[in-house]
């Protein structure tokens, strides 16, 4: 029960868009049509499942304060924690890597429409945030780790899928000459992050 | 002292060239940390201590580095240097340190750093890639400060903590905006401010 709610948790209520502003970059600049979105967030919701687990692992056993202690008593004392940040965009990097030979094998339009923002995932701050919280939040086991990174994931696809129809639709209709384009995009993303707000009092 | 060029990167970042307003780039942190002045004030600096330095480091190595595996070597770059802020924020001011959070780690992903040194340190001195730098952080800190301008004035009544709105204001019915700390208002400032922009400068309208 407690996996499935911070499932749900965080898809709705602390989305990674919403929420925290996380991945914004790409957010707004690939969200043109819901088809490349479609393809970006399956991308990132992939990396985001991979990746969390790998730094749970790295952060317990290697990182954190005196977790070397199955090298032996005298590394006990060892803290490495400050080199997380290194650690984890190196995860993150290689992960990306392996997806973009991975997709430019079995799906080549795909790749050619995700073009640039495919090697960008890796400084999508969607999926080195994830990390982050995980560290945070000091979750109980590697698979709440990565139930946590799938939720991030979805809750992320969501609101780039979400974003991506509603500007397909903008497109048609009689906006202000400043605000067109980025402008608006920004405002109904605003609108939507408070439409989101509206889970922020269920208990689960 | 300032030629031309190095004028144009330095000023240039301010308005026209915004990477923020204009180039759209380093949002999630522009946003998640303008509740208050204080953090945005000290996100802006983190950002312009490593920004410049990665500029000048990467504009060092710009000729020896592999073109196949740059985005690697700019990463453990930036890395680096934001795990030394890192550790000096939390040394000095640590209260601000924890209330930003994840957000200083997040500053190795901040997409203004990664475009600059992509776009400008790859092919450029270290002079002007300082100065570059320095331009562009002075462009994300402004907005940075706008949007923390409006939103702790409107929803906290406060300016860096010190209350500026004066109590006989609130005697007459004068409530805080309670929405303006919730974080959707950070967009709407933002998309509000692009729109002031946008309005006194005719050619970066879009069609």
């Amino acid at each position: 029960m407690e996996t499935l709610n911070l499932f749900i948790k965080s898809i709705f209520i602390d989305n990674m868009v919403f929420a925290y502003f996380l991945g914004m970059c790409s957010y707004l600049a690939v969200s043109k049509n819901v088809k490349t979105s479609m393809g970006l967030g399956i991308a990132v919701t992939f990396v985001l499942t991979i990746t969390l687990p790998v730094n749970y692992l790295l952060e317990n056993y290697i990182l954190k304060a005196g977790a070397l202690q199955w090298l032996g008593e005298e590394y006990a004392q060892v803290n490495l924690s400050f080199l997380s940040l290194i650690l984890f965009i190196a995860v993150v990097a290689s992960m990306v890597q392996l997806l973009e030979m991975i997709i430019e094998k079995y799906s080549p339009s795909l790749y050619n429409q995700l073009g640039i923002f495919l090697p960008l995932i890796a400084v999508n701050c969607a999926i080195l945030g994830g990390s982050l919280f995980m560290q945070q939040r000091e979750f109980a086991s590697a698979g709440e780790a990565t139930v946590f990174g799938l939720g991030s994931g979805i809750g992320w696809l969501l609101a780039i899928v979400g974003i991506a129809a509603i500007r397909e639709k903008l497109s048609y209709s009689n906006i202000p000459a400043p605000l067109r384009g980025i402008g608006i995009t920004f405002i109904v993303t605003g609108l939507m992050g408070i439409a989101f707000m509206s889970f922020l009092g269920i208990k689960l | 002292m300032l030629s031309k060029k190095t004028k144009e990167a330095l000023l240039g970042p301010l308005s026209k060239n915004n990477p923020v307003l204009i180039q759209v780039l380093g949002i999630c942190s522009a946003l998640a940390v303008t509740a208050k002045l204080e953090p945005a004030f000290v996100m802006a600096i983190s950002v312009t201590a490593v920004l410049a330095f990665a500029n000048v480091i990467i504009s060092l190595l710009r000729n020896t580095i592999p073109n196949s595996i740059r985005i690697i070597v700019q990463l453990v770059v930036v890395a680096a240097l934001v795990i030394i802020v890192d550790q000096v924020l939390k040394a000095y001011v640590y209260d601000v340190s924890k209330q930003l959070s994840v957000f200083i780690g997040l500053i190795i992903t901040n997409c203004i750093i990664m475009g600059r040194l992509e776009a400008f340190a790859m092919g450029n001195g270290p002079w002007e890639s300082f100065l570059d730098g320095v331009g562009n952080v002075l462009g994300y800190g402004l907005v940075l400060i706008i949007i923390a301008f409006f939103r702790e004035l409107l929803g906290s009544g406060t300016l860096f903590g010190y209350q500026v709105i004066p109590d006989c204001v609130y005697e007459i019915g004068y409530a805080n905006n309670g929405l303006m700390i919730l974080p959707p208002m950070a967009l709407i400032v933002a998309g509000c401010i692009i729109w002031a922009h946008r309005s006194m400068n005719k050619d970066l309208q879009e069609k």
